[in-house]
C-alpha cells in the first residue's frame, strides 16, 4: 500500500496554496493532517497529481476573539484544543470533544479544517460543531464566502467546497456557562467512529435549542423541534425518525438511545 | 524434577527477559529491516474475485524481467500438504494461480522494482482476464449439490470428514435432560505486530538460496522450498529473524516464499516481499470458523453423561504445508470433551472447503472454539436442571484423584487440580456477591452477568500425537546444540524460533539451573537453518517443554565433561564436583568456567590424559517421558455489564486461575496469559472478517477489522496453581497458548447470564451490539408476538 507518485507543495501563504489548487484543477489536492487522506493515498484511492500542504500556513494556524465568536484557523490540531492552548468559545465542551477523538496520535496531526472538509458523517467535529450552530469561511482564488455548516455538508464524505476552494478558518459562537450541552457518541471501541452521536444544545441567552442526530451516513440532522422533544411533546423515536428517515432498525434504536442519553447528560449538568 | 528456585536465576525464577535490551529500543532487526545492495521490491498482483475462471494475465509492454506469472516458474511445484488420514481430499496451492483463482486475494503475477511503490504501478498495470464463478462462502452450505465445486476434480467441497461414536447411544439413555445449540465463531485474522515478510538472495559463496523470512518454523520452510523449488537442501538456508508475533500466522510454508526464493535464484539479485496490511486482511484472513450443532445430556443430579456435537470448520481454498486442512476440524473432534469425565460421545466433523483463505491454527488452535461450544452449552444445560453452572462444573471436572486421568477420546491428562482451579475461580470472583448485585439491579439499566470457563490445554504434542494425523511434519525428538565457548561462555542453539516468547531468558535461565552458568554468559541462537539442530520450530505450546528439555539434557551431558576436566584440576572425583555460579565447586575449592574451557580450547596439553574427547559441545535429543503432551488447564471467570440498548458489554471483572506446572520463569508466563486473554477478549468481542455473497471480504482495513486495544483490555488477575507435570524435564506445562483459549467461552456465558431473564441467547462470536440486539429483540418477539414490528 504505497501511493501513487504524486508532487507535493508545502504551502507558505493561502495565495500560493490557492494559485498552486487552482493551476492543478481537479489533479491538485490540499492536505492537512493527512489523517484520513494519507491512508486514502496509501490505498490508491485518492490519486492527486499534487498535494498543496496547507497545514503550516501562519493565517491558518491563528486564533482570534471576535468578541461574539472565535475564530480558529483550519490548521489547528485537535491536540491544540484538547490542551486549553487556545480560547475555547464554549465552556470547554470543545476541548472535551477533542478529548475523544480518536487517539491523541491522530489529534496531535489532525485538524478542525480537515476534519469538516473530509466531512465524515461520524467524525467529532462535524457534528459537535454543527451542534453549536458554526460557520466556516472558505476561500479560492476567486474570492472569500461564509457558509454555516448546517449547509456546508451535500452529503456522506462531501461538502458544498468548490475545486480550488479551501476552509480557512472555522467560526465559533460564544457559549456561556448558563447554557446546557451534551455530546454523546457510541463507540464500539476507543479510537473508532462513533456508530451513533446526539449532541445537545439549549441556550437560553441566544434562545437557541439544538438536537442533533449524528453518524447516520449522511450529513448532520437537527431535530426540527427540539423543545418538544425536551418537553416531552414529541417523542424521541418519532423525532429522530423525522429527522434522520431510512435508519435500519438497529440504527435507528442506537441513535435513539444517543438522544436519549444527551438530553439526560445536559439535564444532570445543568442540576449538577 | 531437579531444584526449582534454587538459584536466582535457574527455573523459577522471575528473571527480566534478556532480549528486552534489544527489543524496547528499537534495536531488534526484523525483516524490515534487512536492506541489501540491489535488492527490488515485489508487489503481488492478487486476485480481485473469490473464485474464478483464469482466461490470462496480461504482462504489460516493456516489462521483461519485471513481470512474472505462473508460466515463467518452470520446474516449480505448488504447495501440497496432505493428511494421511483416510478420505482427505488433496489440493495443490499453486505459487502463482493460472488456472482458476479460489479466493480473494491470491497470487497472480509478481511484479519487481526498485521501490514497493513502483512495483505498485507495474501491478496495476497487469491486465487480468477473469471469469468469475459463484463463490462458497457459507460454510454451512459448502456441501450442498447445488455448489459449486473449489476443486473440480473433487466430488465435494469437503477436505476431510470424521466421525467418532464412544458409547453414545448407551449413555444418552440414562439422561433426564438435554439441550440443543446452534454456535458459531467467526473468520479470524491473527494480527501480530509484524506482518509476513520474506527477503530471499542467491549466496554465490555457499551456492546457495538464503530466505529470510518471518516464520515460527525455518526448518519446516526449508524442507517445504526445497520440495516446491526441487533442490537439495543443501541449496537451501532460511533465517528468521527477530520475528514481531506469531501467533500461528508464520507456522507456514508460503507460496511468497517460494516465489521470493525462484526470483532470487533466477535473477541472481536480492529480491523483498513485506506483507502490508491491506493484503493480510484481504488474502490472509484465515482462522477460527467453526460452526457448531452441540447437545449435552445430563442427568437431574447435575451428573453430565453424553455429548453429540456436529462441528464444521470452513478450512478456506487450499490444505496448508506443514499443518493440512483438516487439523483443526479432526481437533474438535478429539478434544471437544474438555476437562470433564463423561461416559458418551458422538461427534462429526467436516473440514469445508471454501472460497476463502486458508486456515491456519491460531493460538489455541480447534480449543478455543471448541470450549466455547462445550461452555456455552453447558452454562444452558446447567440453566435448565436448575443448578449454579460452576456447580454442575464442579461435579463433572476430572477429579485430581483420578490423575493421569486418559479422557473418552484417550487424551492422557498428566496432572493437576481441575476442581480447585474452579473453586478458586468461584471464590475470587465472589459468585455470591455478583449473584446479590445481579438480583438488586444496576441504576443505569444494565445488566450484571458472570461466566465461567474451564479447559485444559495439550501442549508439546509428541510422535505419537502427531504421527497419527500423517501431515507434512511430525515432532520427533527436540534437539538442541550447547558449546561451552573458549571464554567460559555458553552458546545454545535451538531449532525453534522465539518471537515474543522470551526463549532466549528462558533457555539461559534453564541453562543456568544445570551448570550454574549465569545467564547473561549464555547466547542462545535460534531461527537460522544454518547454524541450528533440526526442529519442527514453535508451535503447539512446546517449546519450554520441548527445547527446554533438549537443552536440560545437553547441558547435562556437557555438565559431565566439565566436571570431568575439573575435578582433574582439583584432584577431585568428577562426583564430587558440583556446578554453581559460574565455577566448578568441590568442597571450598573450584574451577572457574573460563578455566575449564580455557585448558579444552587453548592449553590442551594440560588435559588429563583420559579427557572425553567429544569436548566440550553436545547435541542431544529429547523427548517427554510420555509424548502424549503436557495438559495445562485454567478456569476464566469473568463479570460483565450488557447494556440492553445499545448491545454494549463492559467487562467489569476478569480472573484467570491457571496450572503451568512448574514455571520456569513466572513473569514470562504471566505475560503469555494476559497476551493471549487479549486476543481471546479480541475473539468474543471484536475480531470478524466478514464476506459478501460474492466471497468478497468486507473488514479489508483495520478501520473495519477491530482488534481490541489497550483501552479495551481490562485489568487481568491471575492466580497460578503450579502442579509439576510427570512427563517433563522441570514439571513445566505448555502454556503459550492457554490465555487466548478461555474469553469467548467465560465472556460469552456471563452475556447469556446477564440476559437471562430477557429469554435472549447470543451464540455466535463476536457478541457484537447488533448480535446482542438482535438476540434481545428475538427474544422480544417471543415473548410478545403482537409487539415484534415495535422498535
Amino acid at each position: 500500500m504505497k501511493p501513487v507518485a504524486f508532487d507535493l507543495l508545502q504551502a507558505g501563504d493561502v495565495a500560493s496554496a490557492l494559485a498552486a489548487l487552482a493551476g492543478g484543477g481537479d489533479e491538485a489536492k490540499p492536505i492537512s493532517g493527512t489523517q484520513s487522506i494519507g491512508p486514502m493515498l496509501n490505498l490508491r484511492l485518492a490519486r492527486p497529481s499534487l498535494a498543496v500542504d496547507i497545514s503550516r500556513i501562519a493565517a491558518l494556524r491563528e486564533c482570534r476573539d471576535e468578541g461574539d465568536a472565535i475564530l480558529y484557523g483550519a490548521a489547528i490540531t485537535h491536540a491544540e484544543i484538547e490542551d486549553g492552548a487556545l480560547p475555547d468559545a464554549t465552556p470547554g465542551w470543545m476541548a472535551a470533544a477533542a478529548r475523544r477523538i480518536a487517539y491523541r496520535a491522530v489529534r496531535n496531526r489532525g485538524t478542525l479544517g480537515g476534519s469538516l472538509a473530509h466531512a465524515d458523517p461520524a467524525a467529532d467535529w462535524v457534528n459537535v460543531l454543527t451542534a453549536l450552530d458554526a460557520s466556516v469561511v472558505l476561500r479560492s482564488v476567486g474570492g472569500e464566502r461564509t457558509v454555516p455548516l448546517t449547509g456546508f455538508f451535500s452529503g456522506s464524505f462531501s461538502t458544498v467546497l468548490e475545486p480550488g476552494e479551501i476552509i480557512t478558518h472555522v467560526r465559533v459562537r460564544k457559549r456561556s456557562a448558563a447554557a446546557r450541552w451534551a455530546y454523546w457518541k457510541y463507540c464500539r471501541k476507543v479510537g473508532e467512529f462513533a456508530m451513533a452521536s446526539a449532541a445537545v444544545l439549549i441556550d437560553p441567552e441566544r434562545t437557541e435549542t439544538r438536537i442533533l442526530v449524528g453518524a447516520i451516513e449522511r450529513p448532520p440532522a437537527l431535530l426540527r423541534d427540539p423543545e418538544a422533544v425536551l418537553a416531552g411533546r414529541l417523542g424521541i423515536a418519532e423525532a429522530v425518525t423525522e429527522a434522520a428517515p431510512g435508519l435500519s432498525a438497529q440504527s435507528q434504536a442506537l441513535h435513539v438511545a444517543a438522544v436519549g442519553r444527551a438530553i439526560a447528560m445536559a439535564d444532570d449538568r445543568n442540576n449538577g | 524434577m531437579q531444584g526449582q528456585g534454587r538459584t536466582a536465576s535457574g527455573v523459577g525464577a522471575a528473571l527480566l527477559r534478556l532480549e528486552d535490551d534489544r527489543l524496547l529500543t528499537g534495536r531488534g532487526r526484523f525483516i524490515g529491516d534487512i536492506r541489501l545492495p540491489g535488492m527490488l521490491d515485489v508487489a503481488f498482483v492478487r486476485s480481485p474475485v473469490a473464485h474464478g475462471r483464469v482466461l490470462s494475465v496480461e504482462k504489460p509492454a516493456d516489462t521483461e524481467g519485471r513481470v512474472f506469472v505462473h508460466a515463467d516458474l518452470a520446474g516449480v511445484a505448488g504447495i501440497r500438504a496432505d493428511s494421511g488420514l483416510q478420505g482427505f481430499r488433496s489440493s495443490i496451492q499453486p505459487i502463482l494461480a493460472h488456472d482458476k483463482v479460489r479466493h480473494v486475494g491470491e497470487p497472480l503475477a509478481a511484479c519487481l522494482a526498485d521501490t514497493r511503490a513502483e512495483a505498485e504501478d507495474l501491478a496495476e498495470q497487469v491486465f487480468l482476464d477473469i471469469e468469475e464463478l459463484p463463490a462458497v462462502v457459507d460454510m454451512t452450505r459448502a456441501r450442498d449439490p447445488d455448489q459449486p465445486l473449489v476443486h473440480e476434480h473433487w466430488s465435494e467441497n469437503v477436505f476431510l470428514e470424521t466421525s467418532v461414536d464412544i458409547n453414545f447411544e448407551a449413555a444418552k439413555a440414562a439422561a433426564d435432560v438435554s439441550v440443543h445449540k446452534t454456535l458459531r465463531t467467526s473468520r479470524q485474522s491473527m494480527a501480530p505486530m509484524e506482518g509476513r515478510g520474506v527477503v530471499a538472495y542467491w549466496d554465490n559463496q555457499a551456492e546457495q538460496i538464503v530466505v529470510y523470512t518471518s516464520t515460527q518454523m525455518p526448518h519446516i520452510v526449508r524442507n517445504g522450498l526445497a520440495e516446491c523449488l526441487g533442490l537439495e537442501q543443501g541449496q537451501v538456508r532460511v533465517v528468521a529473524p527477530d520475528v514481531g508475533g506469531g501467533f500461528g500466522y508464520k507456522g507456514i510454508l508460503l507460496g511468497e516464499e517460494v516465489c521470493l526464493a525462484w526470483l532470487a535464484m533466477h535473477l541472481r539479485r536480492p529480491v523483498r516481499w513485506i506483507e502490508d496490511r491491506r493484503e493480510h486482511l484481504i488474502g490472509n484472513s484465515n482462522c477460527r470458523e467453526h460452526h457448531y450443532e452441540i447437545t449435552g445430556y445430563a442427568a437431574n443430579d447435575g451428573r453430565l453423561l453424553a455429548v453429540e456435537c456436529e462441528a464444521i470448520v470452513d478450512s478456506g481454498a487450499y490444505s496448508i504445508y506443514p499443518f493440512s486442512a483438516c487439523l483443526e476440524a479432526a481437533q474438535v473432534a478429539s478434544i471437544l470433551p474438555g476437562p470433564y469425565r463423561f461416559d458418551g460421545y458422538r461427534c462429526r466433523t467436516w473440514s469445508v472447503c471454501s472460497n476463502k483463505p486458508a486456515i491456519l491454527p491460531y493460538r489455541g488452535v480447534a480449543r478455543t472454539g471448541v470450549c466455547f461450544a462445550l461452555e456455552v452449552m453447558l452454562d444452558e444445560l446447567a440453566r435448565k436442571i436448575g443448578m449454579e453452572p460452576s456447580e454442575f462444573r464442579r461435579r463433572n471436572l476430572v477429579p485430581p484423584e483420578a490423575m493421569p486421568f486418559t479422557n473418552i477420546t484417550n487424551k492422557i491428562f498428566d496432572s493437576g487440580d481441575y476442581v480447585e482451579c474452579l473453586d478458586r475461580a468461584v471464590q475470587a470472583i465472589d459468585l455470591p456477591a455478583v449473584r446479590a448485585r445481579q438480583a438488586l439491579g444496576e441504576p443505569d439499566g444494565r445488566r450484571i452477568g458472570v461466566g465461567f470457563s474451564v479447559f485444559c490445554e495439550q501442549g508439546a504434542h509428541g510422535t505419537s500425537v502427531y504421527a497419527g494425523w500423517g501431515i507434512p511434519m511430525v515432532p520427533g525428538f527436540e534437539q538442541a546444540t550447547v558449546r561451552l565457548t573458549p571464554d567460559g561462555g555458553l552458546e545454545v542453539r535451538v531449532g525453534i524460533q522465539s518471537h515474543g516468547q522470551g526463549l532466549e531468558t528462558t533457555l539461559a535461565q534453564v541453562s543456568n539451573e544445570i551448570l550454574g552458568i549465569e545467564p547473561r554468559r549464555v547466547k542462545v541462537v535460534h531461527g537460522d537453518t544454518a547454524l541450528t539442530p533440526y526442529s519442527t520450530g514453535t508451535w503447539g505450546s512446546r517449546c519450554m517443554v520441548m527445547a527446554g528439555g533438549a537443552v536440560a539434557a545437553a547441558c547435562d551431558k556437557l555438565g559431565e565433561r566439565m566436571r570431568a576436566i575439573a575435578a582433574s584440576v582439583m584432584q577431585a572425583a568428577p562426583d564430587e564436583v558440583e556446578l554453581r555460579d559460574g565455577a566448578a565447586w568441590a568442597g571450598e575449592r573450584c574451577v572457574s568456567l573460563k578455566e575449564i574451557a580455557g585448558l579444552w580450547y587453548l592449553r590442551p596439553q594440560d588435559l588429563p590424559p583420559d579427557v572425553d574427547p567429544a569436548g566440550l559441545e553436545v547435541t542431544q535429543g529429547y523427548k517427554t517421558v510420555r509424548d502424549t503432551g503436557t495438559f495445562s488447564y485454567a478456569c476464566h471467570a469473568v463479570v460483565v455489564a450488557v447494556d440492553p440498548e445499545l448491545g454494549d458489554v463492559e467487562i467489569l471483572d476478569y480472573l484467570i486461575v491457571e496450572d503451568a506446572g512448574v514455571m520456569v520463569n513466572p513473569m514470562i508466563v504471566d505475560g503469555q496469559v494476559h497476551g493471549g486473554a487479549a486476543q481471546g477478549i479480541g475473539t468474543a468481542l471484536y475480531e470478524e472478517m466478514r464476506y459478501d455473497v460474492a466471497g468478497q471480504p468486507m473488514s479489508a482495513t483495520f478501520a473495519d477489522y477491530h482488534l481490541p486495544g489497550a483501552s479495551e483490555i481490562p485489568p487481568i488477575r491471575i492466580d497460578h496453581m503450579e502442579t509439576p507435570s510427570p512427563i517433563s524435564r522441570f514439571g513445566q506445562k505448555g502454556i503459550g497458548e492457554s490465555g487466548a483459549i478461555g474469553p469467548p467461552a467465560a465472556i460469552t456465558n456471563a452475556v447469556n447470564d446477564a440476559l437471562k431473564d430477557t429469554g435472549a441467547f447470543v451464540a455466535e462470536v463476536p457478541l457484537t451490539p447488533g448480535r446482542i440486539l438482535a438476540a434481545l429483540a428475538e427474544a422480544r418477539a417471543a415473548a410478545a408476538p403482537e409487539l415484534a414490528v415495535q422498535p
